[in-house]
């Protein structure tokens, strides 16, 4: 299995004027890991496939906005 | 003059609009996997299962396809609400 | 031809009036990666490229006019009922005094949509990749748009068009697969 955000600390200098983030992170999405996509996967219904924007679970890719990721890492 | 649409028009809507995502993405998959039977199949029955849908939506909220749906009198492909404005 | 349908493909909800989110959305209205430079960037490609993926650049290109569409559903809904004096107070003073609540092609900084911002090499593994990493990079614009809006109904919105980048990024490296004619003899996994 694959993580869909990576983490990564970046040098802090004492010199740097902000607070420091001392974590970051990027999204890594499941397009990225699948290669060409096998068939016969399993799906959501067409309710949830709309919800979540694809029909495939294997692609959801959830989103959690305002930088959660780096709060959750302090 | 106002008039609101009906808690059925939304949902009604939402169904056509599920029904119609699955036909997006069997679309773009086929255009990829184009040997695929079975979600060719899949395709074939969300087809059918939509064109239900939008007969039955038609009736009571007026056309939804441009030069294939058919019109009351007066012509009503032009009455509101524009999809933007619901 | 294209045939218009009466309806968004997805039911776009605004909770508040807030016309300072509508300023950063028409970056994916009119900006080098939004919606519009997506769908013609594909439907202008597919003229030149190999039949084998004619039909999945027609049919991306269709679905980006469907997103143009909500994206602007959601600036009309957030502009809407807005005064002269809250347009001013989002910062939106300067579109104000050029259009009123017209919606125009540019991006969040105010530059008009530019067809520099779309390529089309004519080599097809070349076009495949600016059309990978335009998927790519309007994902991103999204992530950093939903970062900026507190509205749990337009992000909801902004969330399903994010997901999408991600399907077309996916279907695009599985045409470049098809190009290379080599997916038959690799084993799925």
């Amino acid at each position: 299995m694959y993580s869909l955000v990576k983490y990564y600390h970046p040098y802090i200098s004492p010199f740097d004027p902000c607070p420091p983030m001392k974590v970051k992170s990027y999204r890594t999405p499941p397009n990225l890991y699948i290669g060409f996509q096998p068939p016969s996967l399993p799906q959501f219904s067409p309710r949830e496939a709309l919800a979540h924007g694809t029909l495939w679970p294997i692609f959801y890719s959830p989103y959690p906005g305002k930088g959660k990721e780096e709060m959750t890492r302090e | 003059m106002n008039k609101t649409m009906p808690p059925e028009y939304y949902s009604m809507l939402e169904e056509i609009q599920a029904v119609d995502f699955v036909l997006v993405e069997l679309t773009l998959y086929l255009d990829t996997h184009p040997t695929d039977k079975e979600a060719i199949q899949q395709y074939n029955y969300y087809a059918r299962q939509s064109k239900k849908l939008k007969k039955e939506f038609e009736k009571q909220f007026g056309p939804l396809l441009q030069y294939q749906s058919y019109s009351g009198y007066p012509w009503t492909w032009d009455d509101t609400p524009w999809p933007w404005q619901v | 031809m294209w045939l218009y349908e009466k309806k968004l493909q997805y039911p776009v909800r605004v909770s508040q009036c807030n016309p300072r989110l509508a300023k950063f959305l028409i970056e994916q209205y009119g900006g080098a990666d939004g919606e519009l430079a997506a769908a013609l960037r594909y439907l202008n490609q597919r003229y030149s490229i190999p039949d084998k993926v004619v039909g999945l650049l027609t049919d991306i290109g269709t679905e980006e006019f469907a997103h143009l569409e909500m994206i602007a559903t959601m600036v009309y809904k957030l502009t809407k009922d807005a005064t002269p004096e809250q347009l001013k107070e989002a910062g939106l003073a300067p579109h104000y005094a050029n259009h009123d609540k017209a919606l125009f092609y540019h991006n969040a900084a105010g530059n008009p949509w530019t067809a520099e911002y779309i390529q089309a090499k004519g080599d097809p593994i070349a076009d495949l990749y600016e059309d990978i990493a335009a998927e790519e990079k309007a994902r991103a614009t999204y992530q950093w748009i939903i970062n900026l809006s507190d509205d749990p109904d337009l992000n909801d919105g902004l969330k399903f068009l994010r997901e999408r980048e991600i399907i077309h990024s996916q279907r695009f490296r599985e045409a470049v697969e098809i190009l290379k004619e080599e997916q038959g003899k690799k084993k799925f996994f």
